[in-house]
């Protein structure tokens, strides 16, 4: 009789701690920021977000700011269904878009650009040396899906550059191709030249002249519904000052 | 009557266990873009993931069936062994059910893989073939057939197997003729569980097998991927996902094992 007792307060308790609302961080009224900013940034930021977020809470010491990397498109749909976010910034104005048009933010500035790139195994077992290698059946090529913007910016290459990529898998982030070839599964995949640098030795990285021609743009915007509107907004003015992009430009991104 | 050892203040926990299991799927079906659902389900694509899902799952479902059984046999009868032996068998079997999905498909990359352990030495690619799919499948949702198999071996009466042996019946006689037929309530109850479960595959799939439409895109698969770009279509997708596993579980289970079912 008792223990059944016990379970159901405990499950109700739990339950209980699930839907109270975590206290909301407020700044404080003399200028200085406090609390927690969100961001839910495109996975292909991961290392330099990480870098830009010590830089500004050190600036901020009261801030704390915690991280959602994921694919853009993946990251809006969670935004436009009500996660608690303060930031957002995403691998494609369309994704950020999807943001703008359902009202949730308005003020979308771009921060950064990024280049396509080949990745190679780091001995390219491949031999591979340009796009034009893609359409050769016997290679294991990995694309990102073209549901993500990093698919749809490889999409853009090969059509610009005429050529039928011979795919073998189409992977559901810029991570995940970066993986199969880290892991040498794929002779070649298309990731951002940002990707291949964060990837060290791991992965040899070439260019190519077809990706001017699929170059993606960043935009970056503070979310209307912030529960910390003031650290939002210096976060993002963060990003967008020389400090922010100088973090930014080491890690391979280009200007605005 | 069971019904009397029941205390109505296990209706609270069980009353929120259902909920908690129950209104997601209501809220997927209220949310179903029902007005184009026959057009975004008769899409080819669609149709092709359905149809991968279903052929691999069940091909899954077979290979496990012929490994599972034998494995649920042994570990039935590990009961004698020393304990360290025992206990390892026993872990290995149960790991891949706690284990992260996606952990068990880089497993399966860093053994079958171009650079695995055992794939360097093979004449042949196994990742992105639709055979990647079964063997991520298999990994995933064997344990289920073996666990269930072997419950009902250890719940079955021993005596029938002596029995017949004191009869002259030889071991495989017994096997055929007592101890399959003595467990087959728990081999379709597993069966079942390990089909659905391979169905629901996604991310030990993706990692091992990765993501190429007709080969080893499936419906899981393909799902996430719409999410990326069309929620309706991904909400679409997911009620085709849960009809076909909730119809496999209800009417199969009726026909497959009378007196379990309620």
């Amino acid at each position: 009789m008792r223990r059944p007792l016990v379970l159901a307060a405990l499950a109700t308790l739990a339950l209980a701690g699930c839907t109270a609302a975590a206290p909301e961080p407020r700044p404080t009224t003399e200028g200085t920021l406090s609390g927690t900013v969100t961001v839910f940034a495109a996975a292909s930021l991961t290392e330099s977000f990480q870098a830009i977020a010590d830089a500004f809470t050190a600036e901020h010491p009261g801030v704390e700011v915690t991280f959602n990397f994921g694919g853009s498109s993946g990251l809006a749909t969670q935004i436009v269904e009500g996660a608690p976010v303060d930031v957002f910034a995403a691998a494609s104005p369309a994704t950020m878009t999807t943001v703008t048009d359902a009202g949730l933010a308005t003020d979308a500035h771009d921060f950064a650009t990024n280049t396509l790139e080949i990745a190679v195994p780091t001995d390219n077992p491949g031999g591979v040396t340009g796009l034009a290698d893609f359409a050769n059946p016997d290679l294991a090529i990995a694309l990102c899906a073209a549901e993500v913007p990093c698919g749809a910016a490889a999409a853009r290459a090969l059509d610009a550059a005429g050529i039928v990529a011979s795919v073998d898998t189409y992977e559901q982030d810029v991570k995940a191709v970066l993986t199969k070839v880290e892991l040498g599964e794929v002779d070649a995949g298309l990731v951002y030249r940002t990707d291949v640098l964060a990837a060290g030795a791991k992965v040899k990285g070439i260019e190519f002249p077809e990706a001017a021609g699929a170059i993606a743009r960043y935009p970056i915007a503070a979310l209307t519904a912030s529960a910390n509107p003031d650290a939002a907004a210096a976060f993002v003015a963060f990003v967008l000052s020389d400090a922010g992009q100088q973090i930014l430009q080491e890690a391979g991104f280009g200007a605005p | 009557m069971r019904r009397s050892f029941l205390t109505p203040a296990l209706w609270i926990p069980a009353g929120l266990a259902i909920a908690l299991l129950g209104l997601p799927l209501v809220a997927l079906i209220v949310r179903a873009p029902w007005v184009q659902l026959p057009e975004l389900l008769s899409r080819s694509e669609v149709l092709q993931a359905l149809g991968l899902s279903l052929a691999t799952a069940s091909i899954a479902t077979a290979v496990s069936l012929a490994l599972g059984i034998p494995l649920a046999l042994v570990l039935a009868r590990s009961a004698e062994w020393p304990a360290v032996p025992r206990r390892l068998l026993r872990a290995l079997v149960t790991v891949p059910l706690v284990l992260p999905p996606v952990v068990g498909g880089v497993a399966l990359l860093l053994l079958l893989g171009r650079r695995g352990l055992i794939g360097q030495f093979l004449p042949f690619q196994i990742p992105f073939s639709t055979t990647a799919v079964v063997i991520a499948q298999v990994f995933v949702a064997m344990p289920f057939l073996v666990l269930a198999v072997e419950g009902a071996v250890r719940a079955s009466d021993r005596r029938f197997e002596t029995a017949a042996a004191t009869l002259g019946a030889t071991r495989w006689t017994i096997l055929r003729r007592v101890t399959l037929p003595l467990v087959a309530p728990g081999v379709s109850a597993g069966a079942l569980l390990c089909f659905t479960r391979a169905l629901g595959e996604f991310g030990a799939t993706i990692t091992f097998a990765g993501s190429f439409p007709g080969v080893t895109q499936t419906l899981p698969i393909a799902t996430y991927l719409e999410l990326q770009r069309d929620p309706d279509a991904a909400i679409a997708l997911s009620l085709t996902l849960m009809v076909v596993s909730v119809a496999v579980l209800v009417t199969l289970r009726d026909r497959w094992v009378p007196g379990v079912t309620s």
